[in-house]
């Protein structure tokens, strides 16, 4: 079956093998490979993307719910040499290793920053606890996002 | 002299103004992987590419006796089954160490017997994911069950069944293996007279402790992909940590010349140590072979769990003593370490149990003996800390339990009993990896630094021995580590490197960065040298093609190891430079300073773009290139003390790390933030290992929870607040003055967890991990509830 979807504000037509096929391989087959495989079972956070916005774990996700929805992954938030904020962010604090989490967590530090601009540390915890990361103990990543809120709250002030 | 020497080299780091080295420079390959670029094996789809999956033995012990895969074959978009009588029998260690490897040839690609239940019985490569699990259902095999071994205890008993009965098994090496006894590993040292000193001693503890199974978790679990070239060669992508003992070992498997593979390393999501294992790769050039098409095999999580490899679990009894004053009279230490049903890093694990731990302390006597068993378990390899995690644990508690029973601070008391700068042990010469050792004298040492600043991080005087009553008790505990950087005498690395016409430079290189983030040291070490910025390196790093050699990314060695060949590849390459700008400058080469990128005479100037552009196309012609190579002679050990709070729920058990402060000497830090974020890394997968990760078997020997969701690994909402802090020393023999920090860190949680759960509830837990059922019953038994 084909489903309609915006995928980065643009609209896409995605070949689905039916309504419960994971949302994740559908855009892994459709090229945006920066979602990524972890556990297919919902526990890793390695292939959230934004489905209107919100967070969700893209294996466990039947991809004919995103029809017509908007779908945000990673290739839609900066590309190289055009990072956005966040992306900078991450960098610069170290929250970085592997990377093999990072687009999940970008995602879900990207869905908490549109809502709550200004969080506290409870609320970065709370907002990435189902995302895993076994490179960097949190701590940077934590960093991350508060030093993306402080970019941001710059940039929205000018 | 020697003091004097290191004083000498600390005035020197102090004189030395880095441009690059001590600085956060932003990871190399960071864009790429913010961005999620096609980075990973699984992102690399090459057309018509055949997915792979297992059959896996449901059976912890059983021969099989008739294997019939025909129906499975003839399913439409079936490509390939293999079983044991499709592939050579060639005995083989998945364990990716140097060769020849201290590790048994005990390993097929596929047998047929099956030694654990999660153990290979055959492969298929299949169109689809969906075929590929449709033919696994169509094998028909017929099983001759075994009795299996479930328990290390029973291992070596009598009668026990013999796990590897095949006559191909084998020990590369001149080294103690006797698989009909289910030994897979031997090692037996004295040192001294430690029999005689204990009977003399003023105090003598002795304990059991018992340390548990774990799993790596890295977010990307196994994958490869495996398919030929244009010229017939195999091209092998796979996430390791040692893309040139892959390509050794595969050749060996399947009796193929060296020159007839290629190994890729991609960017890797994470490995832990799990990933220095050949474990997938000959299956999946095998499936290769036998289609001549692309294929590729990623594990699922639960067969990451089950069928990968796990930490060593070890029952050691320790047995130390003490004179009054605090001095040690000797240690004696005997292992009993599981190593699952093949003997992947055996020797070597056990080997570092004591030679990571032992030479810290000031004792002279010393029995250190331990048997590696094989069992019908899941099977055991390196992981992060690689031994020295189970010593720590043994030693870190009988330490604590040995103060107070000589009636010293423990945080005191660590002061005075370690090793220090220009003092040596006898263990570094008795014990190496799996051979005798190497003998060195500590040329750095910032232990006591990372004592006193740990202790005054967490408040220790006033924390520490609190009377308190009420349902939750707080407590702290501490312990003090040292690792290795390298293995000293046998690993080698190598590297690289080329100027390009705009002043930038290629670097190539063995060094397999797993995403520690070594390819970015790497160019701050270059670029130091170089006098120029870190973003004018072009890294490129583990391809068995492109790159030189390197032993991989295994036993703290990157940094410490590589990390000197980058530099003396880059001192060459600025002489060459220098050359070519004396003959531009009209000026002899000891007037020239190189710094900014750029060449400085005493009358012009030139910068790297014009020296590079003048040798490329002006006058004598050639391109600025070099190579080196870098062995060790040597494994400076990185120091660190840790401390933690906890508090405890007298009422549930359950153990809440309060605060955490990780002390770490690592000798110049070449990227603080990350030798911080290895530290942090790899503390709290120590935390999480110390209280809640843990395999749980049935009767059978199924490890009953391979996922994430019962088995537990720390996430944001478990953290406590992680101090981190480098206290900075100069390792004379490390690159611009560095050590090693990836492993260490590990170690530190299940020793001062433990001490601190003392310190709350007064009482001691041997046996980790540390749930609330243990520290319960443990509360019920003999708490004394201070």
């Amino acid at each position: 079956m084909k489903i309609e979807t915006t995928i980065n504000n643009q609209k896409k037509e995605l070949n689905v093998k039916n309504y419960t096929e994971p949302l994740l391989d559908v855009l892994r087959r459709h090229g945006y490979v920066g979602t990524k495989e972890g556990c297919r079972s919902g526990q890793c956070g390695a292939c959230v993307v934004l489905v209107n916005g919100l967070p969700v774990n893209s294996c466990i996700y039947p991809a004919g719910r995103a029809s017509g929805k908007k779908i945000t992954t990673i290739e839609g938030i900066g590309i190289p040499n055009k990072l956005d904020k966040i992306q900078q962010s991450y960098l610069e604090s170290g929250a970085v290793q592997c990377g093999y989490c990072t687009p999940g967590m970008i995602l879900c530090t990207k869905s908490l920053l549109d809502k709550n601009p200004a969080p506290t540390d409870e609320e970065i915890k709370l907002a990435l606890d189902g995302n895993l990361c076994r490179c960097t103990g949190y701590v940077k990543i934590i960093d991350a996002v508060k030093l993306a809120a402080k970019k941001l709250k710059k940039s929205s002030h000018r | 002299m020697f003091l004097i020497c290191v004083n000498l080299w600390l005035k020197k780091m102090e004189k030395n103004n880095f441009q690059q080295v001590g600085k956060s420079k932003i990871k190399v390959d960071g864009q790429a992987l913010v961005t999620g670029q096609p980075v990973f094996v699984g992102d690399f789809i090459i057309p018509g590419m055949l997915w792979a999956k297992v059959l896996w033995s449901p059976h912890s012990h059983a021969r099989i006796k008739n294997i019939d895969a025909s129906e499975a074959e003839k399913l439409p978009g079936v490509k390939a089954v293999l079983t044991y009588k499709d592939v050579p029998r060639i005995p083989f260690t998945t364990a990716g160490q140097g060769a020849p490897e201290p590790s048994p040839y005990d390993s097929f690609i596929l047998d047929n017997k099956v030694r654990y239940l999660g153990d290979r019985v055959a492969a298929v490569a299949a169109e689809t994911e969906e075929i590929a699990n449709e033919a696994l259902k169509q094998i028909k095999v017929d099983y001759e069950i075994l009795e299996p071994i479930l328990d290390p205890k029973n291992s070596r008993k009598k009668n026990a069944p013999v796990i590897h009965d095949e006559k191909e098994a084998h020990m590369p090496l001149p080294l103690a293996y006797e698989p009909k006894k289910n030994i897979c590993a031997h090692i037996d040292i004295k040192i001294g007279d430690a029999e005689k000193t204990l009977k003399e001693s003023d105090y003598v503890i002795e304990h059991e402790y018992d340390i548990h199974y774990a799993q790596h978790t890295p977010i990307e679990t196994h994958i490869s992909t495996a398919y030929f070239d244009v010229h017939g060669r195999m091209v092998i992508i796979t996430s390791t940590q040692v893309p040139f003992h892959v390509r050794r070992i595969v050749a060996r498997s399947l009796n193929i010349p060296v020159q007839k593979i290629r190994v890729i390393k991609p960017r890797i999501g994470g490995g832990f140590g799990v990933k220095q294992e050949v474990l997938i790769e000959p299956l999946v050039a095998a499936l290769a072979m036998k289609t001549n098409q692309a294929v590729c095999l990623k594990y699922t999580r639960s067969e990451e769990f089950i069928s990968s490899r796990c930490r060593h679990p070890q029952v050691i009894n320790l047995k130390t003593g003490v004179q009054k004053d605090g001095t040690f009279s000797a240690i004696d230490i005997g292992i009993l370490q599981n190593n699952g049903a093949y003997g992947s890093h055996s020797l070597t694990i056990l080997c570092n149990t004591g030679s990571k731990i032992l030479p810290l302390f000031k004792c002279k006597n010393i029995i250190f003996d331990g048997d590696v068993v094989y069992t019908n378990l899941p099977v055991c390899g390196a992981y992060r800390g690689y031994g020295a995690t189970e010593g720590y644990f043994a030693m870190g508690i009988q330490l604590d339990e040995m103060a107070e029973k000589i009636g010293v601070d423990i945080v005191e008391w660590s002061k005075k009993i370690h090793i220090s700068v220009g003092e040596t042990s006898p263990v570094f010469a008795a014990l190496g990896e799996g051979v005798e050792g190497v003998e060195q004298n500590i040329s750095s040492c910032g232990l006591d630094k990372c004592i006193e600043l740990g202790a005054k991080e967490i408040n220790w005087y006033q924390k520490r021995r609190k009377t308190q009553t009420g349902r939750y008790r707080r407590g702290v505990g501490m312990v003090i580590m040292m690792q290795g950087s390298s293995i000293p005498e046998i690993d080698m690395g190598a590297a690289f490197m080329k100027m390009n016409e705009d002043g930038s430079f290629n670097l190539l290189l063995g060094a397999t960065d797993l995403g520690t983030g070594s390819d970015t040291i790497m160019s701050q070490i270059a670029a130091e040298v170089l006098g120029t910025a870190t973003e004018k390196m072009l890294v490129y790093s583990s391809d068995t093609d492109l790159t030189p050699f390197d032993v991989g990314a295994y036993a703290s060695s990157t940094t410490y190891l590589s990390g000197q060949a980058v530099l003396k590849t880059a001192q060459k390459i600025k002489e060459q430079i220098k050359k070519v700008a004396a003959e531009m400058l009209k000026e002899p080469v000891e007037n020239l300073t190189v710094h900014e990128g750029k060449v400085f005479g005493k009358k012009g100037k030139a910068t790297f773009s014009e020296i590079a552009n003048y040798s490329l196309y002006t006058k004598h012609q050639h391109q600025i290139m070099a190579g080196e190579s870098h062995i060790t002679h040597k494994s400076p050990p990185p120091f660190s003390a840790h401390f933690g709070e906890v508090e405890v729920d007298t009422l549930t058990g359950k153990v809440r790390v309060i605060k955490y402060v990780a002390a770490v000497d690592c000798g110049t830090a070449i990227n603080p933030k990350s030798a911080e974020g290895q530290t942090e890394g790899a503390v709290i997968n120590g935390i999480s290992y110390a209280l809640c990760e843990r395999y749980i078997f049935n009767k059978k020997g199924k490890m009953l929870n391979p996922n994430f969701n019962y088995y537990k690994i720390f996430s944001t909402m478990d953290l406590p607040e992680l101090k981190t802090i480098l206290v900075p020393t100069y390792e004379p023999t490390g690159p611009f003055g560095a050590k090693s920090v990836s492993e260490i860190g590990i170690n530190g949680p299940c020793p001062v967890i433990a001490n601190a759960i003392y310190d709350a509830v007064g009482v001691r837990l041997y046996k980790a991990p540390f749930t609330p059922d243990k520290v319960l019953e443990a509360i019920k038994k003999n708490g004394n509830h201070r």
